[in-house]
């Protein structure tokens, strides 16, 4: 696997956030040894039978989003489970409060309220879908009520949400995205063609990546849309320019089989390098029939599913602790595929809580304040046992981690990565500054 | 001169509702303005069907309509949400005004195909105008601009007599029409068309009245819910917003104007209680509708209102 190098630009800071970020990459060296000592580090402070810390979870159970919810079920009991085992938070045990949010904004919205008004959870956490983030996000802010989310959405960093939404655990699509373009670039062509579904998720893709693949010297030579009702894809290859070097997709739905059954039948073993985004194939087994066309094509992966040599000590613990085999399966039943790329987001999320509070020392509800505060006072998430994924920076004023992303080959139905990026491969500047929101 | 029993009963619900601000624990008091602001949809949907017979598939577009009417209206063009709101009406209105004309010409299930297709092309129109819609993600409407002559409507108590206001206004306005002549009309061209007509009624600008001002209780319902929610998204112009307000007043009572009210409030908390038992939380709201079928096919104040001596409109 080909590591990023730190790049050019990277040493001639653009401005004073990547400035701020230089400090925080380098620190992550020094603070590293440190941090794996901090479950040992805790002070018992309470006995165990103090009240609970209530982090209210707001769960894709039900809805388009459930085979994601299941698996962030899983991480977030897990990493619970572990953060109990040793000693809690400030020395009271967490309790996590699951609610059903149906994969709907407005249902989202009442499981916000219910957390803060019936259940009277600290903070609320762990959503996904960018819908959902952001129907729930204004009554967070409103019952000023800490929501860390692991959406992957730009949402949070584009600004539009409010000082009590933030996103520590896992990194955006816009830096996904753009993070991607100089290993496509160079490896494997410059004239790219996009098929995308034809909606928000599907247009960060197309407007983030055109861009960066620009300042890569490269050309998105043609954009192709998918409706999304569409169930069927042929007609749509056949807009593909003849000088494609690349095939850039990133279908979701339950059509996205039909669709790389479809584009294997129509290019035949031949046609351009494919690179795709994992979300398509989340939970689904890469030795599905159908999907053997994606044999020797690129994917991104946030995290990789199969283990192998480049698996770290942490990711190990933090895989068997969640219960996922080498295969990225569920241990009791290999069937049951994981959503390996995005759930480290909820396990990460806890333990940067748990390190928030302990910090502000947070003792209930009138500490939400100052736990916020110190989440946006965090700096570097160096790779360890609370981050296996990798180590972050996070940017306190846009409440957005930054991190390490994959990319993948498909060889013989696995996931293999080829590449791991650069932080700064996936930063960008500011667009809000939500410390200067009151709270 | 005898009290009007009727008027009584619907302002005594009213002030009911307005006293469990006071009663009611914060989570529920959030939810009863939630559920005003979708029975507010749902009394609009009754005129039409409950009292007119037209069944439509595709009031979830009239209710983005109202929502998108007021929250584009906020983000493109700065409008104050004194002035989004009635814009989120009127766009609403217009919509059903010009759909109703077209739909119109069929009856029935042609009727509900047509409104229904409407509806997801309007779903669809939102997704593809993304640059501008943000569409399936949607977008937040900024805390600070949610307010209207001073008063914060993201507070939640605000927000909840904000709600009860919109609800009162749309219920005695609802019950206005259903006793007026017009509405006396509406009945007859549900009970039978050919002999309203014969009678010398032409039903087209009746139905059409119907289907617009249905349209602007749904714009007003969606309007609300963004002012006082604070986001607006495309999932509110999915089928299922379609489905909702026909849910509420097949349980609540079809052709009673306090119907909507019940069905929305049972509805409301049946999967509210049945999501805490069961993810297949839907399969009790199926159980619950095949039991009205069985035991009370015309809802629960439909029901009552047989059972008694008819006066409740």
């Amino acid at each position: 696997m080909t590591e990023a190098t730190t790049p050019d630009s990277a040493e001639k800071p653009a401005n004073e956030s990547r400035r701020a970020l230089l400090k925080g990459a380098a620190a992550i060296g020094a603070v590293a040894a440190g941090t794996q000592m901090l479950p040992g580090m805790v002070p018992y402070i309470q006995a165990q039978t103090s009240e609970p810390i209530k982090i209210g979870f707001q769960v894709h159970k039900t809805g388009i989003g459930a085979a994601y919810g299941r698996w962030y079920d899983r991480t977030t009991t897990a990493a619970a489970q572990l953060i109990n085992d040793e000693g809690g938070i400030n020395g009271r045990p967490v309790e996590i409060i699951a609610e059903d949010d149906g994969t709907d904004p407005k249902r989202g919205a009442e499981v916000i309220e219910k957390f803060a008004t019936q259940h009277n959870a600290d903070i609320a956490f762990g959503t996904l879908f960018s819908h959902v983030v952001i129907g729930s996000a204004p009554r967070a802010g409103e019952l000023k009520l800490p929501y860390f989310v692991v959406s992957e959405g730009h949402h949070v960093a584009s600004g539009m949400l409010n000082r009590y939404t933030l996103q520590p655990g896992i990194t955006d699509v816009r830096s996904q995205v753009q993070s991607m373009a100089p290993w496509v670039a160079d490896n494997l062509g410059k004239k790219v063609t996009m098929i995308y579904p034809d909606f928000a998720f599907g247009h960060d893709h197309r407007d983030y990546f055109s861009a960066a693949m620009e300042a890569q010297g490269g050309e998105v030579v043609a954009k192709i849309a998918i409706p999304p009702t569409e169930k069927s894809f042929t007609k749509y290859f056949t807009q593909i320019p003849r000088d494609t070097e690349v095939l850039y997709h990133v279908m979701v739905g339950p059509a996205v089989l039909t669709f790389v059954k479809e584009l294997g039948e129509f290019f035949g073993g031949r046609g351009p390098e494919v690179f795709g985004f994992i979300d398509s194939l989340e939970a689904v087994d890469m030795a599905s029939p159908g999907l053997e066309f994606l044999d020797g094509t690129y994917f991104w992966e946030g995290n990789p599913r199969y283990a192998g040599d480049w698996s770290s000590d942490h990711d190990a613990f933090y895989r068997k602790a969640v219960g996922v085999d080498a295969n990225g399966a569920s241990v009791t039943d290999p069937k049951d595929i994981s959503t390996y790329a995005h759930m480290f987001g909820c396990w990460e999320t806890l333990h940067i809580v748990k390190a928030a509070m302990e910090t502000s020392d947070y003792s209930g509800p009138e500490g939400r304040a100052g736990l916020i505060e110190a989440v946006e006072n965090m700096a570097v998430f160096p790779h360890s046992r609370a981050h296996p994924q990798g180590d972050k920076l996070f940017n306190g004023r846009t409440h957005q981690a930054f991190g390490h992303q994959f990319i993948s080959q498909v060889k013989d139905e696995k996931l293999v990565p080829v590449h791991r990026t650069s932080i700064f491969d996936s930063y960008y500047p500011d667009e809000v500054d939500y410390t200067k929101q009151s709270f | 001169m005898k009290p009007d029993r009727a008027l009584l009963l619907h302002l005594a619900v009213i002030a009911a509702l307005f006293a469990m601000q006071y009663v009611l624990p914060a989570y529920h008091q959030g939810n009863l303005a939630r559920i005003l602001v979708l029975a507010t949809f749902a009394t609009g949907y009754n005129i039409l069907f409950g009292y007119t017979g037209l069944l439509s598939l595709g009031h979830a577009l009239f209710f983005a309509a109202g929502m998108y009417g007021a929250g584009m209206t906020m983000r493109f063009l700065d409008w104050p949400a004194l002035a989004a709101f009635p814009a989120g009406i009127v766009a609403a209105t217009l919509l059903a005004g010009m759909i109703g004309a077209l739909a119109l010409r069929t009856t029935g299930v042609a009727f509900m195909i047509v409104t229904l297709m409407f509806a997801q092309a309007g779903y669809l129109t939102i997704l593809y105008f993304n640059e501008f819609t943000r569409g399936d993600e949607g977008f937040v409407i900024v805390q600070a601009t949610r307010n209207i002559l001073g008063f914060d409507l993201s507070n939640d108590d605000v927000r909840f007599v904000a709600a009860w206001l919109i609800f009162s206004v749309g219920l005695l306005v609802a019950l206005a029409v259903v006793r007026s002549r017009m509405g006396r009309v509406l009945v007859a061209i549900r009970e039978n068309e050919e002999r309203t007509r014969m009678l010398g009624f032409d039903p087209f600008p009746y139905k059409l009245s119907a289907v617009a001002l249905s349209g602007a209780y749904a714009g007003a319902a969606g309007a609300a819910y963004a002012l006082l929610f604070g986001s607006v998204g495309a999932s509110f112009a999915s089928i299922q917003y379609s489905i909702e307000p026909l849910l509420f007043v097949l349980l609540g009572g079809t052709g009673v104007v306090l119907g909507p009210l019940v069905g929305a409030i049972v509805i409301f908390y049946l999967i509210e209680y049945a999501r805490e038992v069961t993810t297949a939380y839907l399969i009790v709201v199926g159980v619950a509708l095949v039991l009205l079928i069985l035991f009370a096919r015309k809802g629960v104040l439909g029901s009552l209102r047989r059972r008694t001596d008819g006066w409740l409109p």
